[in-house]
């Protein structure tokens, strides 16, 4: 289908351009910028004035609990989720049941998305059998499944040996490893931040020393085997620091934030907020002060939903036992513009967050606007108000701390490919 | 949920959940009404008809008959109906969630629950519940939940330190013990800095304390010795036998060793200094039996105002 | 209902001592309710020879408590005395729906079975809503439904009635 975006914001951070122009889409992908291809015919024309008009966004952590968790939410209704929040592309986590740590469940779950048609599904793989951190897994054949990456989800990392060797083999291949710097020892029966709130609500804490010692840790064996990691969602001012100071080394290093976790910190736990259970805990507010400034310095390169729905069940229940996690998909726009107003950050660093640096992370097609790019596309207002309601997620998830806030930014229309797979 | 949900309109106590962030008018109300209930204790019938036709339901997560029995005799001796509930034996075990529970024992005309779990924050997750659901008429008492608060118990610690110091203005109290695990030392830590008592010690081996405790407004010392010097009053808490398994403490002799109340120890204190333990206590670990059967202690004492102390939160809180 | 004159305080005790006396028991024990009984009580004590005093509170007794609550300032219930088998004069202030007696009567058999209760009123106002009278009046008056009978006791002992308006619950 011949679409016309006609008179948007178009902001592409791939190609340095932020500009009121119009897009041409034919045989899903951009067939002209600014002027109309030749013989152009548009069978359907979107009005985008007023509107911004942005390369679909690319989200690195968005758990679809397919398979095994289907109680929590399904493939159906968390790539709808993804359509309406404006991500055409999207990293699913290893830890369904049972884990991504063979090529047939890849190969399904790909098949699936596709058939659904709503978002383009980027399965990581496990980097262990089971993620039980004892026997690799077959990162070829789950590279050639359709893995662009491999971690160990939430998983406590494998003794130091085994992340060793992970982390040669898969750079003999040059597979990408993803790793979220935890110690599970530290880490181990803690529910919030070790700070004076947790100690305040008498919560099991998780000190920071959890996250730099595993840092320390990644960085050692990333020196040792040259291999690249990405590291993610760092939650502490001493972690983005010591990133900062790895990156500066010249440490083959990626980093990434949740969104969340940029606006949030423990005392929004209040009277003991299950919605403000995540892991990794929301931290102080030096930490998340120094999480902004990472972002905006780039020692953090990309913000990401972490993704993940939670059946009420498991969230209406005391803090300690609540499952972590948020709902975010439909909360990454208008949480990073947030941020972006906030902080004095221009619009199109933001969208480089949540679009261009994370399509760069996953090694997949750039997230851009150039002629000849697939059209995945994220139009939307940038100012629109909504409220955060039960009714207005698509999302299975209703659990999200921002429940009932008025936030602003939301998409208008998503396109997949050059197709419209959603709009209001 | 920003409210706190303990009181209701009128600044009345609607649950007792935790003394953080209780009116220092409030919690003298509590002292001040539990006073004539210590009486009815020495009466032929120790019974008042106050909440009679009121229903009780001893929610207990975490097991404790200590704790139920002193809330079973208050509840009963304000002629309400109680109901004892072993949650571990029946539906939880089967899968049903807390609020489940919850919902279900509403149905069965609850006024009062009294909830001990070993979660901090169930308490007011059943609150919340409670007021979100339009239940306004039934009320929680929090009997101990996690680390986070053991109101009633702070309550009745006020009541003893008042009765035999008269007023919080001067003291210096001492908390002695497992810091970090304890919400005995969390919830007298908030009555006596409310009540503003003149200092507050904690004394601790390092492993034992909360992170930043300094900011709940009391003094560290490490060492005991320094840190009884001059008190008016010594509060021992109860070490678990669990502690030696995760690291935190070497052994229980190590520990009475350092941290035990000794007569040469409390002779540090001031010569009129009270000794407080909630119970049940370890004679041998934290505390001598010389002191525990001492002059000084008073720790028989609160058992009484204990349920005193829960009558008068029993009735404050059942009252319109 | 008309509304007559408040009698004078000093009065209706000095009256209520000799309706009393000869009449009431030697040996029987007067109990106060708090806290204008308990005055009116120790008054009666001074004047009609020494025996065995005590007082009461109705606060956990009261029928109203699902209403208004618990009142503040409790004060302890106090009977030293053995309560089976004794003779018993509740003393009050003043008798008007007859609850408090009610209340009084029902903590005193918490005590122990009395041999036999009479009540002494300071002043009956009427308006009975129990089927309860006193067994000695000092003096009666009527007043409105709008209005409190209140006793007071200054500094120096003497007691004094006055009427107030109702504020709220009563």
């Amino acid at each position: 289908m011949n679409v016309e975006i006609k008179g948007g914001r178009v902001v592409d951070p791939a190609q340095d351009l932020d500009r009121v122009t119009s897009v041409y889409v034919a045989d899903g992908t951009i067939a002209g910028l600014h002027d109309p291809p030749p013989h152009w015919r548009a069978e359907r024309v979107i009005d985008a004035h007023g509107l911004v008009v942005a390369p679909g966004f690319v989200d690195l952590a968005a758990r679809l609990r397919e398979p095994g968790f289907e109680h929590k939410a399904t493939l159906a209704s968390e790539l709808a989720a993804a359509a309406a929040g404006g991500v055409t592309g999207l990293a699913c986590p290893p830890d369904t049941d049972p884990p991504l740590d063979e090529p047939g469940l890849v190969q399904m779950l790909k098949h699936r998305a596709r058939v659904i048609n709503q978002a383009h599904v980027y399965p990581i793989g496990a980097l262990s059998l089971g993620l039980a951190g004892q026997t690799l897994t077959e990162m070829s054949e789950l590279a050639e499944a359709g893995c662009v990456a491999f971690s160990h989800a939430d998983v406590p990392l494998p003794d130091t040996q085994m992340l060793f060797r992970a982390l040669q083999y898969a750079g003999t291949f040059r597979h990408r490893v993803w790793l979220r710097p935890q110690d599970s020892h530290l880490a181990r029966g803690g529910v919030a931040h070790d700070g004076e709130v947790a100690t305040r609500l008498g919560l099991p804490g998780i000190p920071v020393s959890a996250e730099t010692i595993a840092l320390a840790t990644i960085f050692a064996l990333v020196r040792e085997t040259g291999v690249g990691v990405h590291l993610c969602r760092i939650s502490s001012a001493s972690g983005v620091d010591m990133v900062r100071a790895a990156k500066a080394e010249g440490l083959p290093l990626t980093c990434d934030v949740d969104v969340h976790h940029l606006h949030l910190c423990d005392v929004d736990i209040g009277w003991f907020d299950p919605l403000a259970n995540l892991m990794p805990p929301l931290r102080g507010t030096r930490d998340r002060a120094a999480l902004r400034a990472g972002l905006a310095d780039g020692t953090i390169d990309a913000v990401c939903s972490d993704h993940a729905p939670v059946d009420d069940d498991d969230k209406q229940v005391p803090f300690g036992e609540a499952e972590p996690g948020a709902t975010g998909l439909e909360l990454l726009l208008p949480l990073t513009l947030k941020w972006a107003a906030e902080d004095d950050v221009p619009l199109p660093r933001a969208i480089a967050a949540i679009a261009t640096r994370p399509a760069h992370i996953l090694g997949v097609a750039p997230a851009t606007l150039r002629r000849g790019s697939a059209a995945d596309l994220a139009i939307f207002d940038p100012t629109e108000p909504w409220v955060v309601r039960r009714d207005t997620l698509r999302s299975q998830g209703k659990n999200t701390p921002f429940l009932g806030i008025e936030v602003s930014g939301r998409v208008r229309y998503t396109l997949l490919a050059g197709q419209v797979v959603h709009e209001l | 949920m920003t409210r706190n949900p303990q009181l209701d309109r009128n600044g009345g106590l609607r649950h007792l959940i935790t003394l953080e962030g209780l009116p220092a008018e409030v919690i003298t109300r509590v002292l001040d009404t539990a006073e004539p209930f210590v009486s009815v204790a020495e009466r032929e019938v120790k019974k008042v008809p106050l909440l009679r036709g009121k229903a009780v339901f001893n929610l207990f997560f975490e097991n404790s008959t200590r704790t139920r029995t002193t809330f079973e005799i208050a509840a009963k001796r304000l002629s309400a109906d109680v109901i004892n509930l072993n949650i571990g034996a029946s539906s939880t075990a089967k899968g049903e969630t807390l609020l489940d529970t919850v919902d279900n024992l509403c149905a069965m005309n609850a006024d009062i629950f009294v909830v001990r779990h070993s979660q901090s924050g169930a308490p007011h997750l059943i609150a919340s519940h409670l007021d979100a659901t339009g239940r306004s008429h039934v009320h929680v008492v929090n009997a101990g939940d996690g680390r986070h608060a053991h109101p009633t118990q702070g309550l009745l610690d006020l009541y003893t330190i008042r009765h035999y110091k008269r007023d919080f203005g001067g003291l210096v109290v001492a908390v002695v013990g497992d810091i970090l695990h304890s919400r005995v030392a969390r919830s007298l830590i908030h009555g006596l800095t409310t009540m503003r008592a003149a200092e507050v010690r904690v004394i601790a081996p390092r492993t034992l304390l909360p992170t930043r405790v300094e900011a709940l407004g009391v003094r560290v010392a490490s060492d005991m010795r320094e840190g009884l010097r001059g008190c008016d009053v010594v509060v021992m808490l109860r070490l678990q036998s669990e502690r030696m398994k995760g690291a935190l403490l070497p052994s229980a002799g190590e520990f009475f060793k350092q941290y035990g109340l000794t007569q040469d120890k409390l002779a540090l204190a001031k010569p009129d200094a009270i000794v407080m333990h909630p119970g049940p206590m370890n004679r041998g670990v934290e505390i001598d039996s010389a002191v525990a059967d001492g002059a000084r202690s008073v720790i028989l004492p609160q058992v009484t105002f204990g349920i005193a102390v829960r009558m008068a939160v029993l009735s404050l809180i059942a009252s319109p | 209902m008309k509304a007559d004159p408040l009698p004078d305080a000093e009065a209706a005790l000095a009256a209520l001592v000799a309706r009393m006396q000869g009449k009431v028991a030697p040996d029987a024990a007067f109990v106060g309710i708090y806290s204008g009984g308990a005055w009116v009580a120790e008054r009666l004590v001074e004047r009609l020879g020494a025996r065995p005093l005590g007082f009461i509170d109705v606060a956990y007794y009261r029928d109203d408590y699902a209403r208004s609550g618990l009142k503040p300032n409790t004060r302890r219930t106090s009977l030293p005395f053995e309560v089976d088998g004794a003779t018993i004069v509740l003393v009050d202030d003043v008798l008007y729906t007859g609850r408090s007696v009610r209340a009084a009567v029902n903590e005193l058999f918490d005590f122990g079975r009395p041999e036999r209760v009479e009540l002494a009123v300071l002043v009956d106002r009427g308006g009975r809503e129990l089927p309860i009278e006193a067994t000695y009046t000092g003096a009666r008056v009527a007043v409105t439904r709008d209005n409190t009978v209140v006793l007071s006791r200054d500094p120096g002992g003497t007691l004094s009635l006055r009427v107030e308006p109702v504020t709220g619950v009563a």
